[in-house]
């Protein structure tokens, strides 16, 4: 386990400035996500253009994990449609939990997330936003939490 | 610099690591640096041999054979009782319960002393320092009978607004339930003010010294206090092992809360006759193996002295307070003047979660996140904290690690 290997560039960076940060005035849809065991909180906020997921925010506040996760997230399902992004978080899951995965090239700058997984106590910081991502994509107001 | 208080020789704290087998490992490769004693402390050879001789030589049910290692279970697990009688100063054995822990002797005094005692429109004072533990139970208590929670503030150092406190006692009052140490900020409350300004109004005090008891002596008696809870896996012992010690008129005017076995004395189904104190509120066979593991724990502490643990515990804190703030960035939360052996912290652009992870790879074992207080957390806005809590093992090097680890995850953040 190498710290560098979690806390690669692309994090430190995504961390340090996180894109698309910031809120989305209804009728845009919108979901809380709550970590309980550290206290990550984060708002996801997606517009749908038909299928198509048109805008994305988040703001809250959480570990450098769970924020480049999910400045990472929106830069990289803006404009998919709602099966191409479930498609991104079955990727991005396997990537997080699985020692075998490969790491396809779709993944894109996601693929920076691949040391989380030598950490598990830190998996759910990654994966919280994909969460709440669905969860607002469904119009689901109840609090997504990892507990 | 010098700490140790007069006629308190200091420890020995290398010899005395030796005694916790599990401080010898190395975690990632470093030697373990275990700062998490507030969560739960290390277990000394003493204890560890305690619950296996008792396992090896007279495991069996206690207050209910004839046969030898029956006997002899319950007499072990009935010094426990006596041991921590004690330990705390009580006037008599029937005031200590053996429950799981903190969390549990304060669910009994609110199911078993208050539930019964208080209607819509009664309150129940708290402060804003609580865990979790004693805030819900009260909670709940209120939920079911109307009673109200009221909370006495604190300050920016994490003190309690002892008039604030005074004011908010009222006619209505039942009961007053405090921590006697902060385990988010270290804070030691001032009991002695909170027991008087209640007794003088007729409350009674509930004082939860999960953080109290491993950090210095308690004394009940000398307290005054009503109630008082501590858990045995703060305080070198087994985990799922507790005490509440209770005020014998009070307990015995007490309802049981949990019915079974070892709580009765007859039972038939025209009605039952409750056990006499404390076996009333000890339905069901006990964790005998943890009682008997926590009187090798007070052994132990008593053994090294209360007074030089927190002589060089005392030292641990000032050092630490010294070396981390110096820290550029690095912001202590919790600067009450009368604290226990932790430090609490933010650092400025490292959350305490990746700060938690940067410091475990460097073997170094602290708490982060919201230590079970979450009105603390927002009191200060802070979602979480780190806490470095020091036990009577730890070491100015460990300090030093600690300093060197954040100040090396603050660099990395930049
Ligand atoms: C002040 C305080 N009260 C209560 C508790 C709960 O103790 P336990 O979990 O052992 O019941 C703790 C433990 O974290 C504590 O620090």
């Amino acid at each position: 386990m190498d710290l560098k290997d979690l806390y690669r560039d692309v994090i430190l960076d995504h961390n340090r400035r996180p894109r698309n940060f910031g809120r989305l005035e209804p009728p845009a849809r919108a979901a809380p996500g709550y970590n309980p065991l550290c206290g990550d909180q984060l708002v996801v906020y997606a517009t749908l253009d038909g299928d198509r997921i048109g805008e994305l925010r988040f703001e809250g506040s959480g570990c450098a994990i769970s924020v480049a996760s999910a400045s990472l997230m929106t830069e990289a399902v803006k404009g998919k449609s709602r099966a191409e992004a479930e498609h991104l978080f079955g990727l991005v899951h396997a990537l997080l939990t699985d020692a075998d995965a490969a790491t396809p090239p779709e993944l894109g700058k996601l693929a920076a997330l691949g040391g989380v997984r030598e950490f598990p106590a830190r998996v759910k910081c990654a994966s919280l936003c994909w969460h709440t991502l669905n969860a607002a994509l469904a119009g689901d107001p109840t609090p997504v939490s990892t507990e | 610099m010098s700490a140790v208080s007069a006629g308190a020789l200091p420890l020995d704290v290398a010899r005395l690591r030796g005694d916790f087998p599990v401080l010898g490992q190395r975690i990632n490769g470093q030697p373990l640096a275990y700062l998490d004693n507030g969560a739960s402390s290390q277990r000394p050879r003493a204890v560890i041999d305690a619950e296996r001789r008792y396992a090896e030589e007279m495991h069996a049910n206690v207050h209910r054979g004839v046969h030898t290692l029956s006997q002899r279970a319950t007499d072990a697990f009935e010094a426990a009782r006596e041991r921590v009688r004690r330990f705390l100063n009580a006037r008599s054995s029937r005031e200590i319960v053996f429950t799981r822990g903190t969390t549990e002797a304060i669910n009994l005094v609110a199911q078993s002393f208050v539930r019964p005692r208080v209607g819509p429109g009664d309150e129940i004072l708290i402060t804003w320092l609580e865990h979790h533990a004693n805030i819900v139970p009260w909670q709940m208590a209120c939920e079911a009978t109307g009673a109200v929670l009221t909370v006495a503030p604190i300050d920016r150092r994490g003190e309690l607004d002892l008039d604030a406190f005074r004011s908010l006692l009222s006619p209505r009052t039942r009961l007053v339930a405090a921590a006697h140490v902060s385990n988010a900020l270290g804070t030691v409350l001032p009991v002695a003010e909170i027991v008087t300004a209640a007794h003088a109004q007729g409350v009674p005090v509930l004082l939860d010294g999960a953080q109290a008891v491993p950090h210095f002596k308690v004394d009940v008696e000398a307290l005054d206090c009503d109630f008082y809870a501590f858990s045995g896996h703060k305080l070198y012992g087994p985990d799922g092992i507790g005490v509440l010690y209770g005020r014998e008129s009070l307990l015995a005017a007490m309802p049981p809360w949990q019915g079974g076995g070892d709580m009765i004395l007859s039972v038939s189904f025209a009605g039952t006759t409750y056990n006499r104190l404390p076996f009333k509120f000890e339905a069901g066979t006990p964790h005998i193996s943890g009682a008997i593991g926590l009187a090798a724990a007070i052994d132990y502490v008593d053994g090294v002295g209360l007074d030089r643990i927190a002589a060089w515990e005392r030292e641990l804190l000032q050092y630490a307070t010294e070396r981390l703030e110096r820290i550029d960035g690095l912001k202590i939360i919790g600067t009450a003047r009368h604290k226990a052996s932790l430090v609490s912290f933010v650092v400025d652009g490292v959350h305490p979660h990746d700060l938690g992870t940067i410091l475990d790879q460097a073997g170094i074992a602290i708490r982060t996140g919201h230590h079970c207080a979450m009105p603390v957390m927002e009191f200060f806005g802070v979602p979480a904290t780190a806490r470095a809590s020091f036990a009577l093992y730890n070491t100015r090097a460990e300090v030093d690690r600690l300093a060197a680890a954040v100040a090396a995850a603050r660099a990395m953040f930049r």
